[in-house]
């Protein structure tokens, strides 16, 4: 059976609650501020919102449901999406799915999580059997151990250097200068980059993210009831998403996009250098390189030559993570997993601001999450055109 | 090669012990099980023969739930390291920087693991064990591939050891033949002072001689019967006692119907049940306050009991029961020394080469081979040990069939 488009979806309505390094409240506080956010600025009432995707680790114990009850919502169609970094490009597709289907009309995807003093260190220590049971045990505790074993490695395959790695991060200093929510606001320096303290080799500081509380969200409805509404929206070209991709790799070097990136381009009828800008999951520097490859803008390998050849600020030869990326934003637990998405709809809605891309048109967003063990699981991306 | 630490500083605060994270789910505590044996063991499907990990409760090539647990190769290929400058973990964060490495297994998986600091950078040829960590829980380690001089010195790996090198140990009972092998063994070790107890002290016994011309040895008069002479001798050297050897025994042969009265029954229990609790209970505080005391912190605590603790051997039927009880209370201990880190051995001998055993049939162990076991066990960081042929062959059959093996031992 061939697949479906997404013809007639409208994505609109980019929110961000501003994130802040530690908060006292729940992430029910956060969610809340979200989905009033995005109320204000679409001008709806509550009653409107008939479908609700959640994505949040620190709303546990409570899921979506709780949190129909918790906010004063009725929704006839709910999905929660335990997917971290994948949640954004997942919520997405479901809910075009749902409005297309008729299942809802207006659907409200929200993810945000709180960040209490503690809590990451307790998130770490829970976040799945396989990591209670094999990795947090080690020390690291969650993804640093797993990305430093994975950066080691491509450095040693592919001869990736810090350099190449700090000039993504650097760029994403310049674009997140650019844009008042990101929670860095210092310019940083490759020697700054370079000279950092280790936290686990070869990553250093500014290879992590930082964890903060905060919101995204965005809604997704048709794009008639967008037009009568007179909300600025994005359509939807296509969305590839895969778990669990390539299990038998004994390292991660690849992810499912290098499984369905053809689909991708081919839903959107585009290519990847028809894109205007990419916005990457970003946790970890070389999570963006090994994106770049599997997404088909450069060979398996190529991405050290790719970032020496290309400049990746919203003005320069490829525009990538406009906003600063979780690297310099920082990552609000599964927020993060929307933070490129939201800033793709802001790029193709003419509301970035001093960090616009010049005739943005087509943007390609890309997701990437869950390291249930020793790699990411959930994989996902989405092509966008204004 | 290890230093050795330097006197310790008694005006500066002793460090309180932390663990390493200990949850684990229930498929997860098999490695444990191996481990503790010192074996090396991972999900193995019955039905495809996939190796899994980590543990699990289906098979991820064919679903089937059949998940044995099968000693497995450890040979394997270092993909990758990091070295650890942070962790969110008290434990690690007091003890880094921390080496983990990345391995894929011969036998098909990749894991994480420890990393032994003679490792040379990947891609190496590494060797995975399973050690039981702080917690008591089994964590995995990558080895250098061939055994290099001082392998064990290592910093990383002497957390998952016991090794008595450079540490202060107390064995209770110098009279007997395995008492004093195993003292001359943890000399040869390394160990730094060997308190050596010896009950009735006007008595001059066999070998006092030889055991007070070993230099580190210093005997001291224990009678694990005598409460006060525990609690005396405790106040006097518990505070400096890294690993504690309980070998005291008191052991006669019959059952019940061969012997009026129960004094002798009584005698058994008072020296080998009631003795471990004594020194449980004046040793263990002091040893539990230490248990994150620097490079030579209190390791552990070893007992000396029987492979008749697992299943009655009516022949030395009182023997077996006396050694049950002290069992179970080891393992009371054992769940009480958890916290601070000391790990609770248990060494489960088959018949010792001496007097009390003169009618049974061989093999029986050798003192020298009582005392190779522990040291062993200590270096390996095993939690249970069974020296000798017999011990073997009962704890094969018991993890079998535990009624069959009552049955075979009372024909």
């Amino acid at each position: 059976m061939t697949r479906k488009g997404y013809e007639g979806v409208a994505v609109a309505v980019p929110v961000t609650v501003p994130y802040v390094r530690y908060s006292i409240r729940a992430a029910h506080w956060w969610l809340a501020r979200c989905i009033s956010e995005i109320l204000k600025s679409a001008g709806l009432k509550k009653d409107a919102i008939d479908g609700l995707s959640v994505s949040s680790f620190t709303l546990a114990p409570d899921t979506a449901i709780g949190l129909t009850q918790h906010l004063g919502l009725s929704p006839r169609w709910l999905d929660h999406l335990p997917l971290g970094g994948a949640s954004g490009v997942v919520a997405l597709r479901r809910a075009a799915r749902a409005v297309q289907a008729g299942d809802a009309d207006i659907v409200a995807c929200i993810a945000g999580d709180t960040n209490h003093v503690d809590s990451f260190r307790l998130t770490l220590a829970n976040f799945s059997q396989f990591a209670r049971d094999a990795v947090y045990p080690y020390g690291a505790g969650g993804p640093n151990a797993s990305f430093a074993f994975l950066t080691a490695y491509y450095m040693r395959v592919y001869g990736a250097t810090r350099e190449d790695f700090g000039k993504l991060c650097v760029a994403q200093r310049a674009n997140a200068l650019k844009y008042s929510h990101a929670l860095f606001k210092k310019p940083l320096t490759l020697e700054e980059y370079l000279s950092a303290r280790a936290i686990a080799e070869p990553l250093h500081l500014f290879d992590c993210v930082m964890p903060c509380a905060g919101a995204e969200g965005f809604l997704v409805l048709s794009e008639e009831r967008a037009k009568a509404l007179g909300i600025p929206f994005a359509a939807l070209m296509g969305t590839i998403e895969r778990h669990n991709a390539y299990a038998a790799d004994p390292v991660q070097m690849r992810a499912g996009w290098a499984l369905d990136r053809e689909d991708l381009y081919a839903q959107a009828g585009a290519g990847p250098g028809d894109m205007d800008f990419v916005q990457t999951y970003d946790d970890y520097p070389v999570i963006s390189l090994l994106q770049l490859e599997d997404l088909g803008f450069c060979a398996k390998g190529e991405a050290p030559a790719f970032v020496r050849e290309h400049s990746f600020t919203h003005d320069g030869s490829f525009p990538l993570n406009t906003s600063g990326g979780q690297l310099s934003v920082g990552q609000a637990g599964a927020a993060g997993g929307f933070l490129g998405m939201v800033e793709a709809l802001r790029q193709l809605t003419g509301q970035a601001q001093a960090r616009q891309v010049k005739d943005a048109k087509l943007g390609l967003v890309s997701g990437f999450g869950m390291i249930n063990f020793d790699r990411g699981l959930g994989s996902g991306a989405a092509i966008l055109r204004c | 090669m290890l230093d050795k630490p330097k006197r310790k500083n008694p005006v500066l605060r002793t460090r309180l012990p932390t663990l390493p994270p200990a949850a684990r789910s229930r498929a997860a505590l098999g490695l444990t099980a191996a481990a503790a044996l010192g074996r090396f063991e991972l999900q193995q499907c019955r039905d495809c023969g996939t190796v899994q990990y980590p543990p699990r409760e289906a098979c991820q090539q064919c679903l089937s739930i059949h998940l044995q647990w099968h000693p497995q190769s450890g040979d394997g290929e270092l993909l990758s390291s990091t070295l650890l400058h942070h962790s969110n973990d008290l434990f690690f964060r007091e003890r880094l920087p921390w080496r983990l490495g990345l391995v894929q297994l011969d036998c098909g998986p990749t894991v994480v693991a420890h990393l032994h600091g003679g490792v040379p950078p990947a891609p190496a040829r590494v060797r995975v064990a399973a050690r039981l960590d702080r917690a008591g829980q089994a964590v995995l380690v990558a080895l250098p591939e061939k055994e290099t001089s001082n392998m064990a010195d290592d910093r990383q790996l002497r957390e998952f050891t016991c090794d008595p090198k450079f540490r202060k140990v107390l064995v209770t009972d110098g009279k007997t033949a395995a008492g004093q092998a195993i003292v001359k063994a943890l000399a040869q070790a390394g160990a730094e002072i060997i308190w050596v107890g010896y009950a009735e002290p006007w008595k001059k016994f066999s070998g006092f001689d030889a055991l007070s011309k070993v230099s580190q040895v210093s005997l001291l008069p224990l009678d694990v019967t005598d409460s006060k002479n525990v609690r005396e001798l405790a106040a006097e050297i518990g505070g400096k006692v890294d690993i504690l050897i309980n070998n005291a025994e008191h052991h006669r042969a019959f059952g019940i119907g061969n012997r009026p009265g129960v004094e002798t029954a009584r005698a058994e229990m008072d020296v080998n049940y009631f003795g471990l609790l004594r020194l449980a209970q004046e040793f263990g505080p002091a040893m539990r306050a230490r248990g994150a005391d620097g490079l030579a912190s209190a390791a552990a605590w070893v007992n000396v009991l029987s492979i008749y603790a697992l299943a009655n051997f009516p022949p030395h039927g009182t023997f077996s029961a006396s050694m049950a009880a002290a069992h179970s209370l080891a393992q009371c201990l054992r769940a009480e020394m958890r916290p601070a880190g000391v790990r609770v051995v248990n060494v489960f001998p088959g018949p010792l080469d001496d007097e009390w055993n003169q009618l049974l049939p061989p093999p029986k162990v050798a003192a020298a081979g009582l005392a190779g076991a522990i040291v062993g066990a200590l270096r390996d960081g095993v939690e249970d040990v069974y020296p000798g042929d017999v011990a073997q062959e009962w704890l094969a059959r018991w993890r079998d069939n535990p009624k069959a093996l009552e049955r075979e031992l009372s024909s």
